[in-house]
């Protein structure tokens, strides 16, 4: 219905928009959307029990033995950044997704997906980064493949890789285990990786001393399930940082989980650009921290083993699972009031002022 | 972290919460302003901590918000036009139009680009002398003068290929119309700190002598808000209605002087329509015709574009304080972040973002059964 212009205080509003028919790019935030997707479009082809835990590996059985397997694909720009770059991020995020199923990491698949006019000099750095990244996690390329795409279809390195591990006998971590009065335990400061990025990114330069926390976490990891094996579940909170895992956490185990906003060691150079760029800390990217929620009884050990390893040295409790509000995360503020900590929509935008 | 902790600590919070306690005799209703405000009133609970009678309104202050449907027809159009690359802040993209929204246009093949600041956008405009580029400009009082300067460099150089879209409104006109409005509830307001650093706050002053409300300009952390909101029970209990400052370290009577040069060469006050509450006379910022040759609106041809807003969602009740977001029957149904009915779900900023962000145990427990 037509209305006018009106010099005085009206009433109007505007009219929804049709459904997404596209992809955009909040599809890939780790967010909202990107669940959306996955369970609408993704996940109803292929139905089969294993991809269905939805855990950031497959472990299945061959010939006896419990096999991890992953696959993650890496865009991120730019290319080299401070702490690392996508050849380092390559090899550790795969390797942190097998870790998070309590695997010993082993084999890596390699995939390069090259844009026409990328300096080969670029690919040889990251192929040395990928060098040094999988002799230090202790595993071993065994295969991979090469495309070229045109100029222009491509952001001048995209980078898959899969990975395979070993998982012992008696571990069984999974995002859908954990129960009321468990603890949550956090590895280090988070928010590292995420705001070492967009310091980089064109049209933002901020200086900072920011650099990311790119590591493999599997050492960590068999620290911690050498010091007990109350361990109901791990997950690298990447994409879409703490809030997205704790989320995926809460709905998977049907369990409420309530932070304490203190106890999020973050660091004051990431807090202060978070603060400048209007972002919240609790949805930036990590790429060498872990979450684990474990046995109440068996916290103060987990957190100790953490502590002994230098990717844990930050390592302490955050929060605890609660059967008083399912599948949703809250938050203890620093006032002692308490907010919702939600999956974001899409990806976390700048703010106006 | 210093500057941050001091104003986000329990101890002075609720030092603050037990003298306003003490002081409130009976219930006030108070609006801030600014979205800004907002999102952190929802993101510490803080109205949860307030005594029962002080109820907080939220205010027209999100610039998302309040920027009208034709605009973001206009920007939607421009920016589908091969030659052009619009650049915005973050959170316009989101926006609905009438049709569509930036973030399609985007994922249909338009060049559409974020940036913190229009300084980005010129630089971009010299590096790419082939684009036309468009700098899609909305805000209150606060980033207007980024933008006036963006335009006053341009012109400078005699950068042909830059332009701007500008759909600037200025806080004073809104408070005016919203205190001239006859279902107003609102008795006091905290002031926008960011508008009032850049503005001051000697034009409050006429506000207040005109309709005898106390406004307390407020900063945005737990403690300014906890303060102002103190400030103002303590004039209204004492009768009193006088502009205050609660945001001293940023805010001074006179203000950015050097700002508000700028903003008086390149822009000029014009009548604006608000989304979700109407047109409001001299409540906006257009280009002088001095800046005339790098004005979008002008040079693409959209002048004539409007768009009806049909009533669809309450958001003009919710942007005038009349109602809360919780009070609409499509709030986390059928409107949510992902598919927004109005702008105040759209922005971080809205109330009604913010409601859902932090605050929808009732619909989340719901949802999550």
């Amino acid at each position: 219905m037509p209305q006018e212009t009106k010099l005085d205080v009206g009433l109007n509003c505007p009219v929804p928009i049709p459904a997404r028919e596209s992809i955009l790019l909040g599809h890939g935030s780790g967010g909202r959307m990107s669940g959306d997707l996955l369970r609408k479009i993704i996940l109803p082809a292929l139905q089969n029990p294993v991809l269905a835990r939805l855990d950031d590996q497959a472990i299945v059985d061959v010939g006896g033995s419990r096999i991890a397997f992953t696959t993650d694909s890496f865009v991120v720009k730019p290319l080299f950044f401070p702490g690392g770059d996508i050849g380092t991020l390559a090899v550790n995020g795969t390797v942190n997704d097998l870790a998070m199923g309590g695997a010993e990491p082993l084999f890596l698949s390699l995939a390069l997906i090259l844009e026409e006019g990328l300096p080969l000099d670029t690919l040889r750095r990251v192929m040395e980064s990928i060098r040094v990244a999988a002799a230090l996690a202790g595993v071993v390329v065994v295969t991979g493949d090469t495309k070229v795409v045109e100029k222009g279809s491509g952001d001048g390195l995209f980078v898959n890789t899969s990975g395979i591990g070993i998982v012992s006998s008696g571990v069984r971590l999974s995002a859908d285990q954990a129960r009321p009065g468990d603890r949550v335990l956090l590895s280090g400061t988070i928010g590292d990786h995420g705001i070492t990025i967009l310091s980089q990114r064109e049209g933002l330069e901020f200086e900072s001393a920011i650099a990311s926390d790119t590591a493999a976490l599997h050492t960590l990891v068999a620290g911690m399930l050498r010091a007990s094996c109350e361990i109901r579940c791990l997950r690298d909170p990447t994409r879409g940082g703490l809030s997205s895992s704790l989320n995926e956490i809460a709905t998977r185990s049907r369990v409420g989980i309530e932070l304490e906003e203190n106890a999020i060691p973050i660091r004051e150079e990431v807090q202060g650009a978070c603060e400048m760029l209007g972002l919240d800390p609790l949805y930036v990217a990590n790429e060498g921290k872990l979450l684990a929620i474990v046995e109440p009884a068996a916290a103060e050990t987990i957190i100790e083993a953490m502590q002994q390893h230098p990717l844990g040295r930050n390592a302490r409790m955050i929060g605890t699972v609660t059967d008083s509000h399912p599948r949703m995360v809250t938050l203890r503020t620093q006032l002692g009031t308490s907010r919702i900590v939600d999956l974001l929509s899409g990806d976390q935008l700048p703010r106006i002022c | 972290m210093k500057y941050l902790d001091e104003y986000r600590d329990e101890k002075i919070a609720h030092g603050i919460v037990t003298e306003l306690v003490r002081r409130a005799t009976r219930p006030w209703v108070l609006m801030e302003i600014c979205g800004g405000q907002t999102h952190t009133l929802m993101r510490y609970g803080i109205d949860e901590m307030l005594p029962a009678g002080i109820e907080l309104v939220h205010g027209p202050g999100c610039p998302v918000c309040v920027t009208p449907l034709e605009m973001i027809d206009k920007a939607i159009e421009i920016a589908s036009r091969p030659d052009v690359t619009l650049i915005s802040y973050g959170d316009m993209l989101r926006v609905p139009g009438s049709r569509t929204d930036l973030f399609h246009v985007k994922a249909g093949g338009g060049d559409v680009r974020v940036v913190y600041s229009p300084t980005e956008a010129l630089k971009f405009a010299r590096a790419n002398p082939a684009r036309k580029v468009v700098f899609f400009a909305v805000g209150f009082e606060t980033t207007a003068p980024a933008n006036a300067m963006a335009v006053w460099q341009a012109k400078r150089e005699g950068l042909r290929n830059f332009s701007m879209l500008a759909s600037h409104v200025l806080v004073p006109p809104a408070i005016r119309a919203l205190m001239s409005s006859p279902r107003n509830r609102v008795q006091g307001f905290i002031g926008p700190g960011h508008v009032c650093t850049v503005m001051g706050y000697r034009e409050y002053e006429d506000l207040v002598r005109q309709f005898h409300v106390p406004i307390v300009v407020g900063g945005f952390e737990p403690a300014d808000l906890l303060e102002a909101i103190l400030m103002l029970v303590t004039q209204l209990e004492e009768g009193r209605a006088v502009v205050e400052n609660q945001y001293v370290r940023s805010v001074t009577y006179e203000g950015n002087l050097l700002a508000q040069k700028i903003l008086a060469e390149v822009f000029e006050a014009c009548d604006r329509k608000w989304r979700g509450i109407g047109g409001i006379r001299e409540s906006g910022l257009n280009l002088r015709k001095e800046y005339a040759e790098f004005d979008a609106d002008r040079i693409f041809g959209t002048e004539g574009m409007t768009a009806d807003e049909p009533v669809e969602c309450i958001s003009s009740e919710v942007l005038q304080g009349l109602k809360k977001p919780t009070d609409c029957s499509a709030f986390g149904t059928s409107c949510t972040p992902e598919n927004p009915l109005g702008a105040p779900m759209v922005s971080s900023e809205g109330a009604c973002a913010a409601y859902y962000q932090y605050r929808r145990y009732a619909i989340a427990a719901r949802e999550n059964r």
